[in-house]
């Protein structure tokens, strides 16, 4: 009863926070400039079943993406098993699932050899991050809390699978015994082979010890649940609408500011009358902040899953630019939570004379060549190009800051249509040469 | 080869109450660069010998603006896409070739929303074309032997999902055609794009063009085909880096044709 009263208070207060820290990510998202996505909800529905469900971009790299297919789908199945936690710690039950009789058996061992699955991928996957050091791990990207972020987040999974393995294992023992409480046999492919570490212990030991189990797996997975919207591991929540949301456009377009093209239009046609001005928001060209930015370019920033991708194929950032695409989301990230957190402070946003620009070098901006491999390569479509080009349409438009270089072939193309000093009278002689 | 090459202007057109079938967009560096133009007069050569109808803008052509673009300019982008879109409107222009990359890309994707609609194709598209219904036939093999590796422009590739068509114009010329590990949607950059072309790159270990190049010789090839003005002077410049300019050539796809036809 006590416990029963417990467990209800903690699954309360798992669930409120979630909401909150979740409204707070939707709020920040919704800091981003308006742009309607709602077109063609068929193709949308199909990327997202291709790429985000059945993660088709991870296949370019086959051993990564069994391992991950392993713990993203043992994570999701494992989740059926919760709710049977989540019931019988509301209601006192022991294993309310097992009226489903020989299909309780098949499940739950599916679900031990899921486990033991998503437990081995874990170990893999921190392997790879801190002993064999792959390249786009040991990255400077990501010194200080996103590396640890990710070794927690791994770390976590396996002591939780853990928790899983000793609960059954206990389990079994107590019924083989023929305690009380424990009548429910059910199929332990994997945690049989735990049972020996706790055969010979007393009942009242083991009992203890299934219990504590069963308190740390499911504490372990609200905690999770509540450090997810801190942390990279966002993205198994938003990959599915990035995805959904995706660009469907070629990857060669680039989006033509309707601000500017009524400009253009009033100087080129005097009888052209722009739309009246939005009092309330300045018109501002290109993106000075992440709220410059559309709302798409801001859950971009809140899913990406710090794979580096981006990064490892980026011309820029293999030839020892300082420039990473990956961390272009990063920082992105890192300022749309400062302006969150300073929204949470002091009620609305107050200037901190801070910005994107504050993140983000023009060195690293002016490096990218606009090659799009980083989209590419990215498993849940997000589109770190777009992010560079409207920080620097904010330099050029607004700042009237570019190198040098290029400011001279802005006024070649301006006076002679061309980016050279070439006349435009002579743009046909090539034919008489 | 000694006939003039026929470049009418949509002017010329105009004056005779004709269409011609396509406009071909020369682009700056079809028209100013020196190497490009080499490519633009090989690609009228083949239009020639297909007789197909085709006109150009001749001095009423001006950039299209994508380096100001993607240098974030977009103000002058915009300037100069409303220009030249009253020159083609004015022309009441439908279908068009370009000479380069980019300049196909910002035709078919930024045009529209602006008012300038047209069916707007790469060169090695138009190639394809050509081959595929006979207007254009290779037969023999000058290029029998020699090994072809093509670099993937983004702006073509990537961006706008043309792998094939150079490709398949290339499978005329009875080479053998070899492939990058970095190729089609994998390809790798020339470090042009991006209005890099236009300025000192950033600080580094080393220059993209020279990785890029390095990929294309470790194959040793004869040729190194491309399909863009832009990476043709990149991977020129990066095969010279590697004193491999006497043994390995740079060519756009559209020489290849012309030199397979012997025009
Ligand atoms: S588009 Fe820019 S950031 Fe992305 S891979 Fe190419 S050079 Fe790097
Ligand atoms: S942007 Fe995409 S590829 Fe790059 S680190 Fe984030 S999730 Fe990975
Ligand atoms: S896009 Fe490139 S080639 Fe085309 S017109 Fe402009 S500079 Fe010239």
């Amino acid at each position: 009863m006590i416990a029963s009263i417990i467990f209800i208070l903690l699954f309360a207060a798992g669930a409120a926070l979630f909401t909150v820290n979740s409204r707070k990510v939707i709020r920040n998202i919704r800091l981003g400039k308006d742009v309607d996505l709602s077109d063609q909800p068929e193709k949308r529905w199909k990327i997202m079943t291709l790429v985000a469900l059945g993660q088709s971009k991870m296949l370019s790299r086959p051993i990564p993406a069994i391992l991950h297919i392993f713990v993203y789908v043992g994570f999701v199945i494992i989740n059926i098993e919760v709710v049977e936690i989540i019931v019988d710690g509301i209601f006192g039950t022991h294993r309310f699932l097992s009226f489903l009789g020989p299909l309780y058996n098949f499940l739950i061992g599916s679900f031990e050899i899921l486990a033991f699955l998503v437990a081995f991928g874990c170990a893999i996957f921190l392997i790879r991050r801190n002993i064999i050091k792959l390249k786009r791990f040991v990255s400077k990207d990501l010194d200080g809390w996103p590396r640890t972020d990710a070794n927690a987040i791994l770390i976590t999974e396996i002591l939780l699978m853990s928790a899983f393995f000793t609960m059954n294992a206990c389990d079994t023992l107590l019924f083989n015994m023929g305690s009380h409480h424990y009548n429910i046999a059910f199929a332990n492919p994997i945690s049989q082979f735990v049972m020996p570490l706790f055969s010979g212990m007393s009942e009242g030991s083991l009992i203890f010890i299934e219990r504590s189990a069963w308190w740390f797996h499911i504490i372990g997975i609200f905690a999770f649940l509540n450090y997810l919207p801190y942390s990279k591991h966002f993205h198994i929540l938003l990959a599915f609408p990035n995805v959904y949301f995706s660009n469907l456009n070629p990857k060669g377009k680039f989006t033509n500011l309707e601000s500017v093209t009524n400009e253009v239009k009033a100087m080129m046609d005097p009888s052209f009358t722009p739309p009246p001005a939005n009092p309330d928001k300045p018109m501002r060209f290109g993106a000075k902040d992440v709220t410059d930015l559309s709302w798409k370019k801001l859950l971009d920033a809140y899913s990406c899953t710090e794979c580096g991708r981006c990064t490892s194929v980026c011309p820029a950032n293999i030839t020892g630019k300082l420039l990473s695409p990956r961390k272009i989301m990063m920082s992105t990230r890192d300022r749309l939570v400062e302006v969150g957190e300073n929204i949470d402070k002091n009620g609305s946003f107050v200037d901190d004379s801070k910005s994107l620009g504050s993140y983000i070098s023009k060195e690293e901006l002016w490096a990218c060549t606009s090659c799009n491999a980083c989209v590419e390569a990215c498993p849940i479509n997000i589109d770190p190009l777009s992010i560079i080009i409207e920080m620097r349409r904010y330099l050029v438009m607004e700042e009237s800051s570019a190198p040098t270089e290029l400011t001279g072939m802005f006024t070649n193309i301006e006076n002679n249509g061309a980016p050279w000093q070439f006349p435009p009278s002579d743009r046909l002689n090539w034919k008489n040469e | 080869m000694s006939e003039a090459l026929k470049v009418p202007t949509m002017a010329d057109y105009m004056a005779t109450g004709e269409m011609p079938e396509i406009l071909f967009w020369v682009g700056c560096a079809g028209s100013f660069d020196d190497r490009a133009k080499k490519v633009t007069k090989a690609l009228v050569k083949i239009l020639n010998f297909a007789n197909v109808k085709f006109a150009v803008l001749g001095t009423e052509e001006s950039c299209t603006g994508d380096p100001a673009k993607r240098a974030g300019n977009e103000f002058l982008f915009q300037m100069q896409a409303m220009t030249n879109i009253s020159v083609m409107n004015e022309y009441k222009i439908k279908k068009i070739v370009t000479g380069c990359p980019h300049c196909f890309n910002t035709l078919k994707n930024e045009y529209p929303s602006l008012g300038g609609n047209y069916e707007v194709i790469h060169h090695t598209q138009l190639l394809q074309e050509l081959l595929s219904s006979g207007r254009i036939k290779i037969e023999g093999g000058s290029f029998k032997g020699k090994k072809i590796t093509f670099h993937d422009p983004c702006y073509l590739g990537r961006a706008n999902d043309v792998y094939e068509a150079p490709r398949e114009v290339m499978l005329n010329l009875d080479a053998e055609l070899a492939e990058m590990k970095r190729s089609k949607a994998n390809g790798f950059c020339c470090g042009a794009g991006g209005a890099q072309m236009f300025k000192e790159a950033e600080k580094g270990d080393r220059e993209v063009n020279v990785e890029r190049s390095e990929e294309a010789l470790a194959l040793n090839p004869d040729i190194i085909a491309v399909g863009c003005p832009f990476c043709n002077t990149m991977m020129t410049d990066g095969v010279k880096h590697f004193n491999k300019e006497q043994s390995v050539k740079v060519m756009d796809v559209a020489e290849l044709i012309a030199q397979a036809k012997d025009l």
